[in-house]
């Protein structure tokens, strides 16, 4: 890795005037949050921008408002550790507190961003690498080069979605705010990505991500689980969210996210439809097998790929245990008792 | 006290102590309790220094002028070097100098049986990360930008990326020496009567093993700041763990412009070394090169991506173990046969090779040995010595192996080793000499604290115990290159000011080295250790000390600065005696005073009494050295593997092992370690714990993996991606320190850097075993191994997950040695039949001359 390339740093005050300097200077220039994905990024020169527009100063994007019986907004700027420490979350959003303190590390957490987080650039072990050694492979597709090395032979790029927060979030049904220079618009949080390595998110480059909306807790109950190497620092390489509605024992709607397993965190659809108008009871053998069915289901969308740490085939097969597994904690309403 | 610390003072106990560590009986004998330094947990004299920051690593200097040095690294893993034109580079500003490997023709390496490397490759590189050329520029930014300018035009050849393939492809050479196609060296040797032992065993079984390569992963990485005196003479200010070693590189490649004389090497304080330190590098001959070429300090930090290149680390190795054994588990026969996966370069491979035989037969007694080793080049980052050396492989395969011989016979592990223990001053069956030996100690330590005998076998489903044992040298019996002189050299300068001035050679790579001289030479002359001065590791100024290697710095500088020491005061008692009437055996040093130990209250200051006997005697300086002693193994390839003593270690490993997915925590430790004497406890514990975490991560995660399908790229040069515990990692560890003195060491002292790492990979596959009852026989022990060998085991298959074959090779004819208990005498047969001869022909023809 080597140091930062030179570029300008800009530091406004306002989200009108972070657009407005993204939009003089379009696509070589960055927004920069915590930075503790874009600075790695650009000493390894898979990232160049010119301009960086810092965020740090801007005050309103740095603010929580509303309540869990209204739902929370929480701006892009929150960090990730204080939705770790936050008292408030960890009561009503168990599983928030949760899916942000298992990402990366407590000095990373205290710079990195919830709306960082949402955004981070996808990963790959072709892709996050040194200029000298991309210069080995004669570079990837996502970066100076023409082959996704992970699949030669394929015509578009597989880096991962390795964001813990998505998962979590897109099952959760949060929306989000966009701010751009047309004006703001607030989408469910789904609609922000598409399935590709390069271009994963629909934002706008001129748009900033500014609010995150939780929604008002309920008859929900939602949980992350996460695989990865080392339980203290690492990215996921399988990350699930799930959330389901209840009316008394009956599971009304289920929603479930895989992420780590593909360019974008993947719905499985089939699994929540076997799920949603079923009785669901924590210890009775038919919800079990329900569940192990779901986990089984649920898997089939994943494009897990050689280009993380761990075994492929081990990854596929530890899907099925981990998305049972996060629905027995939703069942159960306890968060993480589980690896 | 004046001048100390009162944390520091013995009376205040540290707290690194008060924890579980526990010392053995040996602490607290009548000899112990005299010292006064000696086995207390006196602070490092460079803690403070090295806590708030202000030690001086290499990376830390700075001159006037100086230039920052960039090497432009091969991209390509295997080709020939058809043209480099560095003219770009050259013509941008900022750029002073360009040099590339025809500027720089001798060659160069660790061992003198493998001087295969250039500071920059003139004509053929062997792995991605070779270096082909180097700016001197004057920002790091520069230097870097002019690397991209320089064209090389490469002609490929085909990587060779794993053992096999370098087995199957003779005719694709990475080197144009060794044994023949990619095969850098090739042993056989063999001790006894292997058939006789198979014949008369209870028990035979053969299992395979594989130990994936690893890294040192130090955290200072390595850096070099080269510049001349005024008066022409170079100084190479380097992060090494051998500053000697480097010197002689230096003047080796140097040698058509400046003597050995005018080249002086000093060691910074290292950030970390284990063994990753102990090579001379193409980047320290580089930057001393460029710094000649240009007339500026030139100053060189690798990357971490750069340190994964350096690399010198854990061989991958393939093993196959054959063993027959009694009903009580005693090794009646051991047949094995290692495959080492060397990289790109010679390094320390020849050595590694041994090693990977050489200490099989020194925890338990094997009765007739047979090793078989091969080493491999591959186009791969050169590996080298990694803390065990060529030991941890085999000592996995070994303990992993004995571990299914007690399942088989149906006696608890910890038994079947209890009961089949080398005894101390003995010899082995491959002729290494026994000194002090206290596994068994630290077997019933590890046990009785672990609850082992209970626990293993009873846990429920999911958790394991599992126990191991390793030893380890104490040094290397042999120098790097053949010579008869000492291996350590001390001198101490003592100052009418009663300072104490220790010079040595060696260099304290963050375990203290520096601190153990200071040590040894306060308990000598009565003094605080904090008093002294400690100047090492400048090969100017200090007299030769062979490095930071082989975990011999404690044995051989200790004993080095011990006679110098003894020396001293011996000469001074003379002149005090006069001086206070009294006889010389009255003469007492301490408590900074010297004085008449019938009537204390009858002395002087320690200043007061060098004045005295410097004004008797002049100068006061002496010198202490230390040569290991003459090996018994007097074979060919007998020469890796003798040491002044051996340390033993148990452990025990607790794992929590998740049956569904293979996902396990290691969630306690315990171990015990031999150590013969802890000169400082808390400095001996801090190595095991150290050694400890270092096992933790080669047992659990650490992999050097390349992608062979992928042009031989390092899959994970980075941090971040190849995995290591972090501190946060880490379990409970419970550290026994079992002293059992050897004659052989300092108040008989013995290794405490090395050993400890060696039984932790195969106490966690133990332990694995016992919780989930696979058996995963690789290194390392990944979950995704665990679920693999839990899936064969569930659809009813051998309940393992690891290696089913080695490369298939022709080995040349073995060496054969007799064993102690076969009368042998240390050399081969062959040898021994020679000598026979030669006696019998010398016998005969003085008898003729006697006749005529």
């Amino acid at each position: 890795m080597l140091r930062l390339p030179e570029f300008t740093l800009h530091r406004p005050k306002s989200v009108r005037d972070a657009v407005a300097i993204m939009s003089e200077h379009g696509a070589l220039a960055r927004f920069v949050a915590g930075g503790t994905d874009l600075y790695p990024n650009m000493k390894r020169r898979v990232q160049q921008p010119m301009q960086v527009i810092s965020l740090q100063n801007v005050s309103e994007l740095h603010e929580v408002s509303g309540s869990p019986e209204t739902g929370l907004d929480v701006g892009a700027m929150v960090t990730l550790r204080h939705l770790e420490t936050d008292p408030v979350v960890a009561e009503h959003y168990p599983g928030v507190q949760h899916a942000a303190e298992v990402i990366s590390t407590p000095l990373l957490r205290n710079m990195g961003t919830i709306g960082g987080n949402l955004l981070l650039d996808t990963r790959c072990n072709y892709y996050d690498q040194s200029f000298e050694w991309r210069e080995g492979v004669n570079f990837c597709m996502k970066c100076d080069g023409d082959t996704c090395w992970v699949a030669p032979s394929s015509p578009r790029c597989w880096a991962v979605q390795s964001s813990d927060s998505v998962p979590l979030l897109a099952a959760m049904g949060v929306e989000v705010t966009l701010v751009g220079p047309e004006g703001e618009r607030r989408i469910p949080l789904p609609q922000l990505y598409q399935d590709d390595g390069i271009d994963y998110t629909t934002k706008k480059h001129e748009e900033l991500l500014t609010k995150v909306h939780l929604p008002a807790v309920g008859n929900w109950r939602a949980t992350y689980k996460k695989l990865r190497r080392r339980d203290t620092f690492d990215f996921p390489v399988l990350g699930v969210g799930a959330c389901l509605w209840f009316d008394g024992d009956l599971c009304e709607k289920a929603e479930i996210y895989i992420g780590g397993a593909g360019s974008w965190a993947m719905r499985a659809q089939e699994a929540c439809e076997l799920l949603e108008g079923k009785p669901l009871k924590d210890g009775e053998p038919a919800t079990r097998e329900l569940l192990e069915a779901a986990g089984l289901t649920a898997f089939k969308p994943t494009r897990t790929m050689d280009n993380t740490d761990h075994e492929v085939a081990w990854r596929k097969k530890m899907a099925p245990i981990f998305v049972r597994r996060a629905l027995e904690e939703c069942l159960r309403g306890e968060v993480a008792t589980t690896r | 006290m004046a001048g100390t610390d009162q944390d520091s003072t013995p009376d205040q106990p540290d707290p690194l102590l008060s924890g579980p560590a526990e010392c053995g009986k040996h602490h607290h004998d009548a000899d112990s309790a005299e010292l006064r330094v000696i086995g207390k947990a006196w602070r490092k004299i460079d803690a403070r220094s090295r806590a708030t920051g202000q030690t001086k690593y290499a990376d830390d200097l700075s001159l006037p002028r100086m230039l920052h040095m960039k090497l432009l690294r091969s991209t390509v893993a295997h080709a020939n070097i058809k043209s480099i034109d560095t003219s770009k580079a050259e013509a941008m500003d900022g750029v002073i100098a360009v040099s590339t490997g025809a500027e720089l023709p001798h060659t160069f390496g660790i061992l003198p049986v493998s001087q295969d490397e250039h500071a920059l490759c003139p004509d053929k590189v062997r792995f991605i990360g070779d270096p082909v050329a180097a700016v001197a520029a004057v920002d790091e930014e520069t230097a870097w930008e002019a690397c991209r300018k320089i064209e090389v035009e490469y002609e490929k050849l085909d990587p060779v990326t794993s053992v096999f393939e370098a087995a199957n492809s003779p005719e694709n050479r990475i080197h144009d020496y060794g044994r023949g196609g990619n095969l850098h060296r090739q042993e056989n040797l063999e001790f006894g009567d292997l058939k006789a032992g198979f014949d008369e065993a209870d028990h035979v079984r053969e299992d395979m093993f594989f130990f994936e390569g690893n890294t040192h992963l130090p955290m200072e990485e390595h850096a070099t700041l080269a510049f001349s005196d005024p008066d022409g003479k170079l100084c190479v200010m380097s992060s090494t763990q051998t500053p000697h070693y480097l010197h002689k590189a230096l003047a080796k490649v140097l040698q058509d412009h400046l003597p050995a004389h005018k080249i002086r090497v000093i060691a910074c304080p290292n950030g970390g070394g284990f063994g990753g330190k102990s090579d001379p590098f193409n980047h320290e001959i580089a930057a001393a090169w460029l710094s000649m070429k240009t007339g500026r300090p030139v100053k060189v930090c690798l990357t971490r991506e750069e340190v994964f290149y350096t690399h010198r680390g854990r061989h991958p190795v393939l093993m196959k173990s054959k063993m027959a054994v009694s009903k009580t588990g005693r090794i009646k026969s051991l047949d094995f046969e290692s495959h080492l996966d060397g990289g790109s370069y010679g390094s320390y491979g020849t050595a590694s090779t041994f090693y990977t035989g050489a200490l099989q037969c020194v925890t338990y007694p094997v009765e007739n040995y047979h090793f078989r080793g091969a080493r491999w080049f591959t186009n791969k980052a050169p590996c080298g010595p990694k803390r065990g050396h060529g030991t941890p492989q085999p000592r996995f395969a070994l303990e992993c192996q004995l571990d299914k011989v007690a399942v088989d016979l149906g006696i608890n592990p910890a038994t079947l080793r209890k009961n089949n223990l080398t005894e101390a001053f003995s010899l082995t069956a491959n002729w290494m000499r026994i000194g002090s030996m206290g596994l068994g100690e630290c077997i019933d330590k590890v046990v009785e604290g672990s609850g082992f005998m209970e626990k293993w076998g009873n846990l429920p489903e999911g958790k394991g115990i599992g126990l191991a044992c390793s030893s380890y040298l104490s040094g290397a019996g042999l120098p790097i290159y053949w010579n008869a002189m000492p291996h350590s050299g001390v001198q101490l300068k003592l100052d009418r000011s009663g300072l104490v001035t220790v010079f040595c050679g060696s260099t304290d790579i963050g375990q203290g080295s520096n601190s153990i001289l200071a040590y040894i030479v306060a308990e000598v002359f009565g003094l605080e250790p904090q008093d002294l001065r400690v100047v090492t590791s400048d090969t100017d100024l200090t007299p030769v000390d062979l490095g930071s290697y082989s975990s011999r710095v404690t044995v051989m500088t200790g004993n080095a600065a011990l006679q110098a020491a003894e020396r001293a005061r011996d000469a001074m008692v003379g002149p005090i005696a006069k001086k206070l009437e009294i006889p010389k055996n009255q003469v007492t040093f301490a408590g900074g005073r010297v004085f008449d130990s019938a009537n204390p209250e009858t002395g002087m200051s320690f200043a007061d009494a060098v004045a005295i006997a410097e004004a008797k005697l002049g100068t006061i300086g002496t010198t202490g050295s230390y040569r290991p002693p003459r090996a018994a193994a007097r074979y060919k390839g007998g020469g890796v593997g003798p040491s002044p003593s051996y340390s033993y270690t148990a452990v025990v490993v607790e794992v929590d092992v998740d049956p569904e997915t293979g996902i396990y925590t290691v969630d306690k430790l315990w171990c015990a370690h031999d150590v013969g004497r802890a000169l400082n406890p808390a400095l001996v514990i801090g190595q095991v714990e150290g050694g400890l975490y270092m096992g933790l991560g080669e047992a659990m995660m650490e992999e050097m993996a390349y992608r062979g399908n992928r042009f031989g790229v390092h899959k994970i040069p980075s941090m971040l991606e190849y995995k290591q515990p972090t501190s946060m990692d880490m379990p409970e560890i419970v550290t026994y320190l079992v002293e059992d003195p050897d004659p052989n060491g300092p108040f008989g002292a013995k290794e405490a850097g090395q050993g400890p790492l060696n039984p932790v990979m195969p106490g966690v596959a133990n332990a694995v075993y016992d919780a989930v009852g696979v058996r995963v026989d690789e290194v390392p022990v990944t979950p995704e191994k665990v679920f693999d060998a839990m899936q064969k085991k569930a659809k009813g298959k051998d309940g393992r997950y690891g290696p089913t074959k080695l490369p298939n090779i022709e080995w040349p004819d073995s060496r054969k040695v007799r064993t102690p208990w076969q009368g042998g005498t240390g050399y081969d047969i062959e040898r021994e039949e020679q000598m026979k001869k030669e006696k019998e022909a010398a016998a005969a023809s003085s008898n003729q001359e006697g006749n005529a």
